[in-house]
């Protein structure tokens, strides 16, 4: 298979060209392509990976870093204080890259990718801000998601990770009024500059709270009328430290966390750190467990498109939709309410499986479901998609490009609406998605019709997969039967010794989980959500880095808004469907 | 003595009392109508039917903290609700309600409702300055705009009945209804006119000046307590003032068999109230540069037309 041979071709191409700048290939969990290359040359090693045709690495698909100093399981990496990670994707060619890059030093130096990809901006800033490591020739290297006046850098081993591990919270009144002055509107702190022509524009504030943002969300505006000259995003209010936590959270009991990350998609952010978890622990789940996992992650995903489609509307000022959305997906918790018990985060995957069986008489919920909900999507169609003035408001506005949505590394029905059918559900059926029959609904214009359009036949085609998966579930366990399936089955536990210890431990500490890394991408309700998960052979991860489809869409807001009036930019917040917990964790 | 004191006296209190109540009416009525429309249920805890929620919402309206923001012009701060209420109950002077039951019967009474609707604008412009805050400026800038433009379309749109006519007195309007309303021969007229009475009346899908998703509440993000009550009560009294002129203009007014006159009218006035409410459950916002191309791309020519097609057949056939 040509794919097998790409990462061998493309390494002997780096080696060729950059001889010992590249050095060894490091053998990860998930078998993307991983090789470490010396931090000097990087930058041009990516630029040639990024424009070389047979290469053609356009995405800069994650860009994080790996506090090394206290990992003990690396013996065969380079020796690194701090590792960065450049994780590249090419959606032409369906291939991954993992470049890596060793720094030494407290405080240690890179040089900034900017130039070659402008999506690394925020990536860096974020690296900067958790970690301390600077990139020399960032336009604007800021915290991104801390606050400004923050001490230390987060994700740093040696910074505290729990309250008891601090001292005593104290807010003199000086440090009050620092803080309170450092949220004040400046419109030179967004990087926003007055106009040399002589004329004056206005500086608008909109946000944190503000009720066209979809959460806390702030972007600072530099307006001639009510068009939009300049906009700055400003991010980091949502920010629940979700990557941190991870590493001291046992494997298991991180599940709840992940619900929280894409509040929407509930269990649909289970799945990509379930899998990427058995894929180090080497687990093979059962078909009936692929087939729940689906069921339910396509429910969810309904879900959440019901409750973008109502509010994007509701941002057009159209009143009525979003209570009729809010109705079906009540329709929607009743089934995910009969199995899980939970609603909007049930966290009900588990390592190895789900936690519990369907509940008898599950399939006569989701039958009721089915045809409750396609008649329904045909009445939204008469009174949305057909709506002269929804057509007025979206046809032509925040239009993308495919290149530049490539380059910006959107995903999801955002890249999907811009004429590519990149779905990591066909192109890398993972749980068994090759098994369903279902379409990857395109558009060509990318504006935010488009995206409507895409999303709406989203909504269709995942009520086909759900019926797929209620016509043929297959019977069977709701676990795999391997020693680190958390909580472990108890049938043998009190008949051999084995596993009444593998139980016991797996039930008091948590699992242990080998050492390795691993990474696995689902096809999350807004685009792809990875969980890059590095384990040091321990209870807990060493590293947790989430990889969300937020985060690059909402960078791409200055761009499409730029020239357009300030509806305009409420009208594209809307439609792009951030939520933004998925974009600070 | 009693015909000439007296009876104006009851009718200026019955006009204000009828304003008053059915805007205080029109709150319940709308979150009710909105709810069935909407799939849910809508205020129906207090007193029946959730009636009572209406004194609910004026006793705190009342007693909230009556809060000027210090960054404010406070003069004119506190003038523009007042002066958005003044203009819009002025204008209930000339509605008349049934035959001879009229607070003032002007000659001149549809331009003294047209010269009314025009002040109002300065409430929301003004309001919107003076709160010194920049949502509450684009709010207001967008007030001006469309409110100004919509007028010029509003005051064509009549031409029409006023040429059928031959009056801008009110009452003689409704009289020459007699044979047929003039919704029929002024069609053109009536949706101008309807139109224009939403946009004048900032009601969705023409609420840009408040645009809550964009404008958090656009002109009076500032205001709280009974100076936005004021706001509210006066833009439920435009709706009905709307409603009203609507149905003198083109509906025969209290014209109607059986029943009484006021019972007419009134019935009319309800109808074409719901028919605001439902716009407002259905259609989405357009963008102020669209609203301001439909106003002289669209309905300018359509409103000039429309004058002189129905002079011209005046002409030709009298």
């Amino acid at each position: 298979m040509a794919l097998m041979d790409q990462p061998d071709i493309t390494l002997n191409a780096l080696r060729d060209r950059f001889g010992d700048a590249v050095g060894q290939r490091q053998t990860t969990a998930d078998g993307i392509p991983t090789v470490w290359c010396a931090a000097e040359q990087t930058p041009e090693i990516l630029r040639f990976l990024k424009n070389d045709a047979a290469h053609a690495f356009r995405t800069l698909y994650d860009l994080t870093a790996i506090d090394e100093r206290r990992r003990i399981h690396r013996a065969t990496q380079p020796a690194s204080d701090f590792s960065l990670v450049y994780h590249l994707l090419s959606c032409e060619r369906n291939a991954d890259m993992r470049i890596k890059v060793p720094l030494t030093g407290d405080h240690p130096h890179m040089a900034s990718v900017t130039g070659i990809w402008p999506t690394a901006d925020w990536y860096e800033r974020e690296v900067w801000d958790m970690f301390g490591i600077t990139f020399n020739g960032h336009p604007d290297l800021r915290r991104i998601l801390m606050p400004s006046y923050w001490q230390g850098h987060p994700l740093r081993k040696e910074h505290p990770a729990r309250a008891t591990e601090m001292g005593r919270y104290e807010l003199p009144v000086e440090q009050q009024i620092r803080e309170e002055e450092a949220l004040r509107f400046k419109p030179e702190n967004h990087g926003l500059t007055p106009r040399q022509d002589g004329t004056e524009s206005m500086f608008l504030n909109l946000g944190p709270q503000h009720p066209g943002t979809h959460g806390v969300f702030r972007i600072a505006l530099q307006l001639d009328g009510e068009e939009i000259v300049n906009a700055m995003p400003e991010i980091g209010f949502h920010h629940r430290a979700a990557e941190k936590m991870g590493e001291r959270q046992t494997w298991h009991t991180y599940i709840p966390y992940t619900d929280r990350v894409e509040y929407l998609g509930g269990v649909m952010n289970n799945l990509p750190y379930v899998m990427a978890v058995e894929k180090l622990a080497g687990i093979q789940v059962p078909d009936r467990v692929k087939v729940i996992r689906i069921m339910l992650a396509e429910l969810f995903r309904i879900g959440s498109h019901l409750v973008w489609y109502g509010t994007f509307f509701q941002d057009l000022g159209g009143l009525s939709p979003v209570f009729y959305m809010f109705n079906d997906r009540e329709h929607f918790y009743q089934i995910i309410t009969a199995i899980t018990g939970g609603r909007m985060h049930p966290s009900w995957f588990r390592i190895g499986g789900v936690a519990q069986d369907l509940p008898k008489g599950w399939d006569t919920l989701v039958r009721a479901f089915l045809d409750y909900m396609r008649p329904r999507l045909k009445e939204y169609e008469q009174i949305i998609l057909r709506n002269r003035i929804f057509k007025m408001r979206t046809i032509g506005i925040g239009r993308l490009t495919l290149d530049e949505a490539l380059e910006k590394g959107v995903t999801g029905p955002n890249l999907r609406a811009c004429g590519i059918d990149w779905d990591l559900r066909k192109k890398r059926p993972y749980s068994g998605y090759d098994q369903f029959d279902f379409d990857i609904p395109t558009a060509v214009g990318g504006d935010c019709y488009d995206r409507t359009l895409v999303r709406v036949e989203e909504i269709r085609q995942s009520l086909r997969i759900v019926e797929q998966c209620l016509t043929q579930m297959p019977a069977g366990p709701y676990k795999a039967d391997h020693p680190l399936t958390t909580p472990p089955l108890k049938h043998r536990t009190l008949q051999d010794i084995e596993t009444l210890i593998t139980h016991f431990l797996g039930v008091t500490w948590g699992p242990v989980i080998p050492a390795g890394e691993a990474c696995a991408s689902v096809e999350g309700t807004k685009g792809n959500n990875s969980y890059y998960l590095i384990s040091d052979g321990n209870i807990h991860a060493y590293r947790v880095r989430i990889r969300t489809p937020s985060f690059p869409h909402l960078q791409i807001v200055p761009h499409l808004c730029r020239g357009l009036m300030l509806p305009d930019l409420l009208a594209i917040l809307g439609n792009i469907d951030y939520v933004m917990s998925d974009v600070d964790r | 003595m009693i015909e000439t004191i007296v009876r104006p006296l009851l009718i200026i209190a019955a006009a204000m009392g009828t304003a008053l109540t059915t805007a205080a009416g029109l709150i319940w009525l709308e979150r009710r109508l909105l709810a069935v429309w909407q799939d849910r249920l809508g205020p129906n805890r207090v007193g029946p039917f959730g009636l009572l929620q209406v004194v609910a919402d004026m006793i705190k309206i009342f007693f909230k903290e009556d809060w000027i923001p210090p960054f404010a012009d406070r003069p004119v701060f506190v003038i523009a609700p007042a002066l958005l209420v003044v203009s819009v109950l002025m204008s209930y002077a000339v509605v008349p309600f049934a035959p001879g039951i009229v607070v003032a019967d002007l000659n001149v009474g549809l331009l003294f409702f047209l010269a009314m609707v025009s002040l109002g604008v300065y409430g929301l412009a003004l309001g919107g300055w003076s709160s010194n805050n920049k949502y509450a400026l684009l709010g207001a800038i967008r007030a001006t705009a469309q409110m100004l433009s919509y007028e010029v379309f509003m005051g064509l749109a009549v031409m029409g009945v006023v040429i059928l006519s031959g009056s801008f007195n009110l009452q003689q309007i409704v009289r020459a209804q007699e044979g047929m309303w003039f919704c029929i021969p002024q069609f053109a007229g009536l949706v101008i006119f309807l139109i224009a009475g939403f946009a004048e009346s900032h009601r969705l899908p023409f609420d840009l000046p408040e645009a809550e998703s964009e404008l958090i509440a656009g002109f009076h993000t500032e205001y709280s307590g009974i100076k936005f009550g004021l706001f509210f009560v006066g833009e439920y009294m435009g709706i009905t003032l709307i409603s009203m002129m609507t149905v003198i203009l083109f509906f025969g007014g209290w014209m109607g068999p059986l029943l009484p006159p006021v019972v007419w009218f009134a019935l009319k006035t309800f109808v074409l109230i719901c028919v605001f409410i439902l716009m407002r459950a259905s259609l989405a916002r357009p963008r102020y540069d669209q609203l301001m191309h439909f106003a002289w791309k669209v309905l300018l020519p359509l409103a000039l037309l429309n004058v002189m097609v129905t002079g011209a057949i005046v002409l030709a056939f009298d």
